[in-house]
């Protein structure tokens, strides 16, 4: 039914859909040239949110090896600093789940509230903070004990978490209040609120917690917030040639160790901007799958991965020479996606 | 009475007690100790013994768009939190009979500049022409009809319905794509039905598709429920839609909810039935979960108990418009709100997959429209192929080189 469905559409679409596609075969031919050499092994966990399912995919055969049974819907997805568990969103089953990445099965469930869509831990990996966008809440769950410590009360469907690189505050984004809420993570409470374009869907610190960019999806823009004055110092936006700026959808960020470069997922513009962290300028725009969404990078950075959800694929992003170097087919709807640290 | 008083203990008490509780700080949004600013906004609603419908699934709610409209005060109370702006809404129904400009007169002598009104055109008029003396601005979220938005268009009138235009085109968007193109036209006989079906010809004309044959149901009257009326239904839409020239689709213009609602399955061929029954344009529907819609529907069931209609959908846009122009311009002053709105920075997130924008031509909110047929959204028009300079959300209605609107 949905193989049709898909088929059909991109039998009438045409150009946009199907562009990406076609120049795989080159690239993947390219790829089998450079991947002769080993040293990693890393493995890319994408949660489907259709097919409720994880796909693990192998980074070194840059296939997907195993698909893992999970809750229904799931989204956020986040793995432990030692790489021992997954902690997976099951919106609709309204728990965060537990996977042993060794059996590769569900362990256990965390208490999450209702509706979990996105999370994210602590360096330590002992603190869990997650959106509960039905209640308009912010919830912090102590991992080891398996318990929920606080519920702290944001703005209207909160989404977005970010944890600051010391770890004493968390960025959550609201998308009907169009917010960064700056939580302080002692006094569990809102100590700021900031301003930013429609449904703002992402917040991620720079490494030196100098600046927390915040993607607005429906407008279009990311907003540059200084932490400290809690002000927008800049906001970057985004034109793609040939594209209606309506499809031009940030939601995912990731900046590199060193901060100089960002990489932002545009949605249903099929397409990963390459920004310049310092200057803000967008350098390249790199064509991915249809509807991109997450990215997350291997822990050598050497790739970045984004998830696609109409194409039901990840595109692997090699970050040296910025070109996407492969597709790997995953469940349907890809969503997230969490890496393992070795 | 304002209905905030209303809706509030039934919105989660623990949440919005804590949510008082927070700090009001933050250098951008750095908010007063002080009494919050307050946004008043009045809903004039008409009320009539409404035509029973044809399905019991569609009777009418006591109510229907103002509990839109209140979820819509609740979000923006939400956000009102941080930014020490409090919005309150004033219900005021009114009769067939009553006189509309008074009425709406009434909430501008309270000192209520920003009215959501969900009324027939001519009442959008009277009122409209009574509020701008005194600078008031409504926000129509209730009638679809173009003139409204074309030669009788007003300056101090924003529209969040979208027009039988832009639906038509919506609906002859996808049936294009599908490639029925031959339709056969069934028009109700009602002033609005023929209006409606003069949407649809345009459409037709502007996408391609052919018009075979035009018939018109009459309206003979008669009451809605008989307890045998199934017996006679089914062989009077076979007969009445039989000897039709070939067609790939019924399209029926049926606002008056007549007959449109027995044509499905019943009529000669066995052709799908669209317009008014069947695939239906819709600016929202119950069943619509895309793009965050989810959220949106389970924030209503929660504060109306039932589900979300097309009309909550539009009252609660106006709303949200109201609060993004408050929250935008750090101002609960109805006149600065308004200026927002209409300028080009205005966008607005109503889960439709892409922000809403005003055509500043003739101040109609432009918008995606869904095709529901009564359990899942089929389609989302504009249609992936139908281009635009501009915007191709103005691929549905008439564009700016056709207006007749002159706004001043």
């Amino acid at each position: 039914m949905q193989a049709q469905l898909i088929g059909k559409q991109g039998f009438h679409q045409g150009g946009r859909g199907s562009f990406p596609r076609r120049a795989f075969p080159f690239l993947a031919l390219a790829m089998t040239l450079s991947t002769a050499s080993p040293g990693f092994a890393y493995t890319a966990y994408v949660t489907n949110e259709r097919d409720n399912t994880v796909s693990v995919v192998d980074l070194d055969k840059m296939q997907t090896v195993k698909t893992i049974e999970v809750g229904q819907r799931p989204r956020g997805i986040v793995i432990s600093p030692d790489g021992k568990f997954l902690y997976i969103c099951a919106g609709d089953d309204d728990i965060v789940q537990i996977v042993d990445t060794k059996t590769q099965e569900v362990v256990g469930d965390l208490p999450s509230g209702p509706d979990p869509e996105l999370l994210a831990l602590n360096k330590t990996g002992e603190l869990l903070y997650l959106s509960n966008e039905n209640d308009a809440l912010v919830t912090i769950i102590d991992v080891k004990e398996r318990k929920a410590l606080a519920q702290i009360p944001v703005g209207v469907e909160p989404e977005g978490m970010g944890v600051s690189p010391d770890g004493k505050i968390v960025v959550n984004t609201s998308e009907t209040t169009n917010m960064a809420h700056f939580i302080d993570t002692d006094k569990r409470d809102v100590v700021a609120n900031v301003l930013v374009d429609a449904r703002p869907r992402y917040a991620e610190w720079k490494s030196d917690g100098s600046e927390v960019w915040v993607s607005a999806e429906v407008g279009g823009t990311v907003s540059v917030i200084d932490p400290v004055k809690h002000v927008v110092t800049g906001k970057i936006t985004f034109s793609v040639p040939g594209l209606r700026s309506e499809a031009i959808q940030p939601v995912g960020i990731r900046f590199t160790k060193d901060g100089k470069l960002a990489f932002v997922a545009l949605g249903p513009a099929n397409r990963v901007a390459v920004v310049d962290a310092q200057t803000h300028q967008v350098e390249k725009y790199l064509l991915v799958g249809q509807r991109v969404w997450q990215l997350a990078f291997t822990p050598d950075q050497k790739y970045l991965i984004s998830t696609n959800g109409v194409s039901n694929d990840i595109s692997i992003i090699d970050v040296a020479s910025l070109k996407v170097i492969k597709s790997v087919q995953v469940g349907s709807f890809p969503w997230g996606v969490a890496i393992s640290p070795e | 009475m304002t209905s905030s008083c209303r809706f509030l203990p039934r919105a989660r008490p623990l949440a919005l007690i804590l949510l008082y509780l927070l700090p009001l700080s933050g250098g951008a949004l750095s908010a007063r100790a002080a009494d919050p600013a307050e946004v008043r906004i009045g809903y004039l609603h008409l009320v009539e013994s409404k035509q029973q419908p044809i399905s019991l699934l569609d009777e009418p709610n006591d109510d229907d768009g103002i509990a839109g409209a209140r979820l819509g005060i609740e979000d923006n109370n939400g956000t009102g939190r941080f930014t020490n702006q409090h919005f309150s809404i004033e219900d005021l129904r009114v009769k067939p009979t009553d006189d509309a400009a008074a009425s709406a007169k009434s909430l501008i002598d309270k000192g209520i500049m920003l009215i959501v009104v969900d009324l027939p055109h001519a009442m959008v008029l009277a009122a409209a022409d009574a509020a701008r003396p005194a600078g008031a601005t409504l926000f129509d979220a209730g009638s679809i009809d173009d003139s409204l938005r074309e030669e009788n268009c007003r300056a101090n009138v924003i529209h969040t319905a979208p027009t039988r235009s832009m639906l038509a085109d919506a609906l002859a968007q996808y049936l294009s794509w599908k490639r029925w193109q031959r339709w056969l036209l069934v028009t109700g006989s009602h002033p609005q039905d023929a209006l409606y079906a003069d949407a649809l010809k345009r459409a037709a004309k502007r996408f391609g598709d052919t018009i075979v044959e035009e018939r018109v149901y009459k309206d003979t009257g008669g009451a809605r429920r008989t307890d045998t009326g199934i017996v006679q239904t089914q062989r009077q839409i076979p007969v009445f839609t039989q000897n039709a020239p070939a067609y790939d689709v019924l399209v029926a213009a049926d606002e008056s909810n007549v007959f449109a609602g027995y044509l499905p399955y019943r009529t000669w061929d066995a052709r799908p039935v669209a317009g008014s029954a069947g695939l239906v344009p819709t600016s929202w529907d119950p069943a619509h979960d895309s793009w965050g819609a989810v959220q949106m529907q389970n924030r209503f069931i929660k504060l109306a108990q039932r589900r979300m209609k097309a009309i909550d959908m539009q009252a609660w846009t106006a709303v949200r418009m109201i609060g993004e122009g408050a929250t935008r311009t750090q101002s609960a002053e109805p006149a600065k709100i308004v200026t927002y709105i209409k300028s080009p920075s205005f966008e607005v997130a109503a889960f439709k997959g892409q922000k809403l924008t005003l055509r500043d031509w003739n101040l109609q909110l432009r918008q995606p429209i869904l095709l529901s047929d009564g359990r899942t959204v089929v389609s989302v028009s504009p249609q992936e192929g139908y281009l635009h300079q501009t915007s191709e959300l103005d691929t549905l209605g008439y564009d700016r080189p056709e207006t007749k609107c002159k706004l001043n």
